[in-house]
């Protein structure tokens, strides 16, 4: 066996980490001082730093990586993390599944984010790219010190290391957490360049369209990762917690939503910055809360202050750390926006009814629904905190306070597409839009009527809206493209985008409605051979048995599926039992059609061959994430538009 | 007024209005939203109106697991140390349910002093108690010796 605790892997990863610290610190101080001199030859440290930073980072990633692989468990978090049992591919996803490693995958992120502004901002200033890559290396400092100070995931144990590790928790032994933490990440870390751009456009008190233009396609990207993370989150919970749920308002997911709030209200401010010169400090004053309010994500899944599934993690002494850095963060951003804004004039004019006035009144609801959840997630946080006692706000809050803000929303935004700059007139929307409108509640009422006999009122509302969304959108492409098919792809790659991203938001408000009240459910006592019918479906429980996996041994059962007396599919459920822990896993059946779930869950054996069961029917259970998918293909064309990069090449001539 | 000024005026009514309104809408909402922690002492002394969403949680007590013979109906107690107070639940417990283990249910308490659940949790960690229970451990726990001091006191007199 090769011994690794010779090679030395875990000591030179921290050295990595160690020297990735120093070069953040000559990033952060190097080229500002050459801003401050106006030297160009010391501004231009910031890209080499940059990289070289990154570099560093991806060594000690990589080397803690190995560790796992290789099962070194004289290392104190492989050894709490993985086991000799556990497969290759969760042995590399266990580096993020508990506090130390998602630290290090985030702070290896910032600094991959780092090396794309290095790389991808040719056309920029020097200064510019100087002032953003500093502020990206503050944050940089502050989180490689605090993964170093409090959080080292290198430490080892010796000089008795155990034989095996204690196993990852097998909630996050699973496909979906491979890929959800890094692209929340991704996303949460990415906000932090829309925050050093709005930062170092107010240093520089360069707050023009220019900057807009350089900080949109940033800002996009991250609010990309940050869709695609908050739905994989969504499908991991809804496949992996056993009982069908997607959203639970869990404080964890709320602080992934906040940011991804502001971020929507953040882009779309950007547009108005950009075209028109308008909404600057607004916009800087977005920038700041995005990014403060994933740092603050951070804080309430890192500290342990919660109590939800994902805490897994509580050491005061971290929380206090965040505390402290998301202080210095909110704090000096908004002195310097104090000190900086008032000097900055928004010039231009906009009528009540115009595309600007839109735009607000979206930022307003965002921002109100950001709000509205960080309200609801603090309160018992502050409660508590007060000694009044422990409470939790329930789902049914949440639910009355995004319903009808939603709906404003998508009622705002079939409009808010259509509407000319500056000025536009009633007239010519309710021209324009009277036919959308029209038929939007008349499908919404045929469809609820054919779904049911008697006609719900918040399937009507909520079929209502995204109708009304997707027809005044086709309206408004219709319009543009003068009723020319031909002519839609030469509308612009990123108002096609805009289209598909807004359809995406109704198609997802279509699956939530349809979910939330056509969902059937029954929890029963079965017997093999014993049928239980629900909805259109019988369900032959056939029989159970146990399956042997890797690392667990199962008790499985084995279901045949009817639809009109037809067998259209066999699942298997089960209830896994983990080696290393004895702790239990239910792994949920599942046949997947685009309109409708089945879900088999297996609840706790009865005496003799009975089990608990829980079967449900999802209508349109898919299309709540497939609205997120269609949400990023809209930002990611957004992102392709040429126009950022023709623009660029031109001011390099200039 | 100057007209630029007066569109400004209105839409900074509009806007304070419509804040006023959601803020109002949000506090009314979240007062009758809040599920409030209460321990088993507190339900047992009637301390909790009937019919209220609360949550309450303990430790299930050994041995008092009792599943219907029909159906999925269990009944079980839970205790903070000092008071038992009688659960039901009608549907699958969480994996980690377990005699000895801490959990904390939703659900309210009916009019025979039953705590009726719509929903179960027990967390994913053999070791884990819900800080909620902790605290109302330690209560009871503080309560006892405030009262035993208090016997011991009387005794003495």
């Amino acid at each position: 066996m090769l011994n690794t605790a010779m090679l030395h892997l875990p000591e030179i990863g921290q050295f990595a980490l160690i020297l990735a610290f120093i070069m953040a610190v000559l990033q952060v101080i190097i080229p500002l001082f050459g801003v401050n001199r106006g030297q160009l030859w010391l501004m231009g440290y910031a890209r080499p730093l940059a990289v070289g930073q990154a570099l560093f980072l991806v060594i000690s990633l990589v080397l803690l990586a190995t560790s796992f692989v290789m099962d070194d468990f004289s290392v104190a978090y492989v050894a709490a993390n993985s086991n000799s049992l556990l497969p290759t591919p969760y042995k590399i996803s266990a580096v993020w599944g508990a506090h130390e490693g998602s630290l290090l995958l985030w702070v290896t992120m910032l600094g991959l984010w780092g090396v794309a502004v290095a790389l991808l901002s040719r056309s920029l200033p020097l200064d510019m790219v100087a002032r953003v890559l500093s502020i990206m290396g503050m944050v940089s400092v502050g989180f490689i010190l605090f993964t170093l100070e409090t959080s080292n995931p290198f430490a080892r144990i010796l000089p008795s290391p155990p034989q095996d590790g204690a196993d990852l928790n097998p909630l996050l032994q699973d496909f979906g957490l491979i890929v959800h933490p890094p692209t929340l990440y991704m996303g949460y870390v990415g906000l932090s360049v829309a925050f050093a751009f709005a930062l170092a456009a107010l240093m520089s008190g360069r707050l023009d369209a220019a900057w807009a233009r350089w900080s949109r396609p940033w800002t996009t990207a991250a609010w990309i990762f940050l869709t695609v993370g908050i739905a994989l989150g969504s499908w991991w919970a809804y496949y992996e917690l056993g009982w069908g749920g997607w959203w639970f308002w869990d404080p964890v997911e709320n602080a992934s939503l906040m940011p991804w709030l502001v971020a929507t209200a953040l882009l779309h401010s950007l547009a108005v910055t950009e075209k028109r010169g308008l909404f600057k400090s607004w916009t800087v004053l977005l920038a700041i809360f995005a990014f403060s309010l994933s740092l603050l994500g951070t804080f309430l899944v890192r500290s342990g202050v919660l109590t939800s599934v994902h805490a897994f993690a509580s050491d005061p002494e971290r929380g206090v750390f965040i505390l402290a850095l998301l202080g210095i963060c909110v704090g000096g951003s908004l002195l310097l926006y104090a000190l900086k804004a008032p000097t900055v004039a928004s010039v231009g004019r906009y009528d009540v009814v115009s595309r600007e006035t839109a735009l607000l009144v979206n930022n307003l609801l965002l921002v109100v629904m950001a709000l509205a959840v960080l309200t609801g997630t603090l309160y018992p946080l502050v409660y508590d905190f007060m000694g009044l006692g422990k409470l939790s706000v329930g789902a049914a809050w949440f639910n009355t306070m995004f319903v009808p803000l939603t709906v404003a929303l998508a009622l705002l935004m079939g409009v808010g597409a259509m509407t000319r700059w500056k000025s536009d007139r009633v007239s010519r929307l309710g021209g324009q839009l009277w036919i959308a409108g029209v038929l939007a509640i008349v499908f919404a009422i045929v469809v609820a009527l054919l779904l049911s006999e008697a006609v719900n009122g918040s399937v009507v509302l909520g079929l209502g809206i995204s109708f009304w969304l997707i027809f005044a959108t086709c309206a408004d492409v219709w319009k543009k493209s003068r009723g020319r098919l031909g002519k839609i792809p030469s509308l612009g790659v990123s108002y096609l985008g805009m289209v598909i991203a807004h359809v995406g938001v109704a198609v997802t408000i279509i699956g939530v409605t349809m979910v939330s009240n056509y969902s059937i459910d029954k929890s029963v006592r079965m017997v093999p051979g014993q049928v239980e019918t629900l909805g259109d479906y019988q369900f032959e429980f056939t029989e159970a048995g146990t399956i042997d996996g890797p690392n667990y041994t199962s008790q499985a059962t084995r279901f045949n599926l009817y639809k009109e007396g037809k067998n259209i599919e066999v699942l298997t459920a089960e209830k896994r039992r983990y080696h290393a822990r004895g702790s239990v896993m239910t792994e949920a059946a599942i046949d997947v059609t685009l309109f409708r779930d089945v879900y088999i869950s297996m609840g706790e054996a009865l005496e003799g061959d009975a089990w608990g069961m829980r079967l449900q029917v999802k209508p349109y259970m898919r299309w709540v994430w497939l609205g997120a998918i269609f949400m990023s293909l809209g930002g990611f064309m957004a992102v392709l538009d040429k126009r950022y990069r023709r623009r660029q090449k031109k001011e390099k001539l200039a | 007024m100057h007209p630029q000024r007066k569109k400004r005026l209105h839409l900074i009514l509009f806007l304070v209005l419509a804040v006023a309104s959601a803020v109002g809408l949000a506090m009314y909402s979240l007062s009758q939203n809040i599920n409030l922690f209460q321990t088993p002492t507190q339900i047992a002394n009637g301390e909790v109106p009937p019919g209220r969403t609360i949550r309450a949680g303990g430790l299930v007590v050994e041995g008092s697991v009792e599943r219907d013979q029909q159906g999925l109906g269990v009944t079980f107690r839970v205790t903070d140390g000092q008071s038992e107070v009688p659960v039901f639940y009608d549907g699958i417990l969480p994996d980690l349910f377990r005699e000895g283990q801490g959990i904390v249910a939703l659900g309210e308490v009916n009019t025979e002093g039953l705590f009726v659940a719509s929903e179960v949790l027990a967390k994913h960690d053999e070791n884990y108690m819900p800080p909620e229970v902790q605290a109302a451990l330690e209560q009871a726990h503080q309560d006892g010796k405030a009262q035993m001091e208090a016997a011991a006191k009387e005794a003495s007199y």
